[in-house]
């Protein structure tokens, strides 16, 4: 049984550009291909037609569009695996629009959503609903995950047959655990049978309790409730035997402390089938951030000490840690305007985060290979997308980035209907100037 | 309809049938034999058999079973028993009384035969070491239910003639089932070729060391199958995660017509009752031409005589 995942598809909106269009002289980073050379990049009728240093110097027929890329770094587009949407229930904080917009202008193609939306998303006819108006709005591919749980509600599974079938192309309870180890083992078995992926939230609820930063120092003077990395810890390792006794299928949703890359090291090596994102704030920032209780910086699991995130980094680089994703996640005024403690968790990435991840490549942490690997080709990989590569033949889905070009990030100028960026008036090195899904032009600057 | 001749120098060597494990594949045809008998006494007009005349057969259910409880006890009063049926679930249980003080209060009015159901694996064995008489287990726990087995066994080899060489699928909540553990040692004994299918939530862990395959995908499972058996589905398995919903229960794992049509195209339906029609099977194949679930019901009086009669051998003073 491996139901077919119809994702939203591009409507005539997004149809190919009439005539052939060349991109010329660009540096192509194309993780699936291990390639990374210059060379240029052939888009007609939807598709890529060539991409690679052999097409370089290949003179063009009449008609043919040329854009001379010289200097610039194409990449596949960006597969982020974390978008919170206000779409149903809150779409005063992001709908489908003004999400496919944000998404483009960061270079990000193809979303998938979390379910806990108002309803949340756990019955096939729901599915439909994201997928319709996604189709109707979204200029960028939009793939839903489902709920874990009836209701995010912990205790019953969701209909994994029917709602893959559908086109969810994973199960989560996004912010919330599965506390219960016996769901969370049923649910694992369960989804065996549909060759169905489990994406979990790995804290242990009653452990954090109502902790809101990382338990330590800097929680202690600034008199915020903690949270022991433990949380974090018993919860992936739980998981991790869990796997293993029902060989079941699983990615944790975000890491984000040294001891649970050594935990992921281990049951890789055991070859479990298992993967883990981290998201680009624990990548870039520290608890030290927050500042004076600065709310848009306030996440779960919580921001770490620059140690975890250094253990973040080296994670990504070596491997153990799988994919990067922005935890895209809209707040309003009504729901950030609080005081630390009691503000919302999670802020909007999708515009930053491929500059934010260009900084760990310019301080050459990362190579740009391995991090266009992990924000796009490793998480289209591991949902079974059609997407993360520019090999010839396939979707012409991709992101034209000047690597060097500066911008400092104005919160006006976001396109995300929500403004809670971590990153305000931050300075940048490096920006998408154009992005394509389908062949179509989504995005460009000057 | 074969109707295999009976051995009459064959002596039943047990006192009780607790399972059908311990019983030698001789055995298990030896008592198919007697209900072929039996399955001819029960047609007649004159029905009555006089083998237990003045013995006294206690149906003691621990667990409510309208099907199999009147089965045994027409079995018993065909073969001339006075048969008594104790529903425990509303009597002195409520009272305090532990399965073995129960035991020992019905051992006192001296029973020659009790048939026993309970709700958990392992209780008619207990029993049966507390008493003086006969007993035969009706169903114990996720354990056997070893005339279900029998009867199942009977109803095939009276439309197809044999067992061994067969491939028989059972399907559906097998973790759970009784009959389904019963019908895998029987039908192993015998020859066939048992494949188990369902959910990975309600197949048992270890499966295959008990001499079946097991398929989650239930049209692969059902391909070549001579016999699919399809077991009951408690709806409280909706409530533990085991699976999520009747309707994505029975789109996989419900039998239709057309997952039917991946078995044998002469294959044949079966279910120990009582059926959830919608659930795990549809209606159109459960009351189809390919369904031996009615037969099965008369096929389940006859080994209930067989067995009664098989033990009266060994009764006292027998």
């Amino acid at each position: 049984m491996t139901p077919t995942s119809p994702a939203a598809r591009p409507g005539d909106r997004r149809s190919a550009e009439h005539h052939p269009t060349v991109f010329a002289g660009a540096r192509i980073v194309d993780p699936a291909r291990d390639l990374d050379a210059v060379g240029s990049v052939i888009v007609a009728e939807g598709r890529i037609l060539a991409a690679g240093p052999e097409v370089l110097n290949q003179g063009s027929p009449e008609g043919w569009e040329v854009v001379d890329a010289r200097g610039k770094v194409i990449v596949p587009g960006l597969v982020d695996m974390r978008v919170f949407l206000g779409e149903p229930g809150h779409e005063h904080r992001e709908s489908f629009a003004s999400a496919s917009r944000a998404a483009a202008a960061g270079g990000v193609t193809t979303l998938v959503t979390m379910p806990d939306t108002d309803p949340v998303i756990d019955d096939p006819a729901l599915v439909d609903f994201v997928l319709r108006r996604a189709r109707e709005e979204a200029d960028v591919r939009v793939h839903p995950m489902a709920a874990l749980t009836k209701g995010q509600s912990g205790k019953e599974t969701t209909e994994f047959g029917l709602l893959s079938e559908a086109g969810a192309v994973a199960f989560t309870d996004a912010r919330r655990s599965v506390a219960s180890s016996l769901v969370m083992r049923r649910a694992l078995t369960y989804a065996r049978d549909f060759g169905a992926l489990i994406v979990h939230h790995v804290e242990d609820p009653s452990l954090a309790g109502v902790g809101v930063a990382t338990e330590g120092e800097f929680a202690t003077r600034m008199g915020l409730p903690g949270i022991p990395r433990e949380a974090e810890t018993i919860m992936l390792e739980r998981d991790m035997r869990l796997v293993a006794l029902t060989r079941g299928r699983y990615h944790a949703s975000q890491v984000s402390t040294a001891d649970s890359v050594e935990i992921l090291a281990a049951a890789k090596a055991r070859g479990l089938d298992v993967t883990a994102a981290v998201s680009i704030n624990h990548l870039s920032l520290n608890e030290l951030d927050i500042g004076t209780y600065r709310s848009f910086l306030k996440f779960s699991p919580p921001l770490r000490s620059e140690d975890d995130r250094q253990a973040m980094i080296e994670g990504l680089a070596s491997g153990v840690i799988d994919i990067v994703v922005s935890g895209h996640d809209p707040q309003d005024v009504e729901t950030k305007r609080h005081p630390f403690a009691e503000a919302a968790d999670g802020a909007v990435g999708l515009e930053t985060l491929l500059a934010a991840a260009l900084r760990l490549v310019h301080d050459e942490r990362i190579s740009w290979k391995r991090m266009v690997e992990a924000l796009s080709t490793k998480p289209a990989e591991r949902l079974g997308l059609e997407a993360g590569r520019l090999t010839p033949g396939s979707r012409a889905d991709l992101a034209v980035i000047d690597p060097g070009r500066p911008w400092l990030l104005d919160k006006a100028e976001l396109k995300s209907r929500s403004k809670n960026t971590p990153f305000e008036d931050a300075k940048f090195a490096g920006r998408v100037v154009r992005t394509l899904v389908g062949g179509r032009t989504i995005h460009s600057i000057s | 309809m074969t109707s295999a001749p009976s051995n009459p120098t064959f002596a039943f060597p047990h006192r009780h049938l607790l399972g059908i494990e311990g019983l030698s594949h001789l055995e298990i045809l030896a008592l198919l034999d007697k209900a072929e008998e039996a399955v001819h006494v029960s047609r007649q007009v004159e029905k009555k058999k006089n083998v237990l005349r003045g013995r006294t057969q206690i149906n003691l259910f621990f667990e409510a079973s309208t099907r199999t409880q009147s089965s045994f006890e027409i079995a018993g009063k065909r073969l001339g028993a006075d048969v008594m049926n104790m529903s425990v679930a509303s009597s002195s249980v409520k009272k305090g009384e532990t399965l073995i003080d129960t035991a020992a209060t019905l051992n006192a009015m001296r029973p020659d035969i009790l048939v026993v159901r309970h709700h958990a694996a392992g209780a008619v064995h207990l029993l049966a070491r507390k008493v003086s008489c006969s007993v035969i287990n009706a169903g114990d726990g996720a354990h056997e239910h070893p005339t279900q087995a029998l009867l199942d066994a009977l109803t095939i080899r009276r439309h197809k003639g044999r067992i061994e060489g067969l491939t028989v699928a059972i399907c559906g909540d097998i973790v759970h089932s009784r009959v389904a553990r019963s019908n895998i040692l029987l039908l192993n004994a015998l020859g066939a070729r048992v494949k188990l299918i369902g959910p990975s939530t309600l197949l048992p862990s270890g499966a295959e060391r008990l001499g079946v395959e097991t398929f989650t995908d239930m049209r692969k499972g059902l391909e070549g199958a001579d016999i699919v058996m399809m077991l009951r589905l408690q709806r409280e398995r909706m409530n533990g995660s085991f699976v999520p919903s009747v309707r994505e229960y029975f789109h996989y794992w419900g039998l239709d017509q057309e997952k039917l049509a991946f078995a044998a195209p002469d294959a044949l339906v079966m279910h120990p009752g009582p059926m959830n029609r919608g659930v795990e099977i549809d209606p159109e194949v459960a009351d189809g031409p390919q369904s031996l679930i009615a037969e099965q019901v008369e096929m389940g009086v006859a080994v209930r005589m067989a067995v009664l009669e098989a033990l009266a051998e060994h009764l006292p003073n027998a």
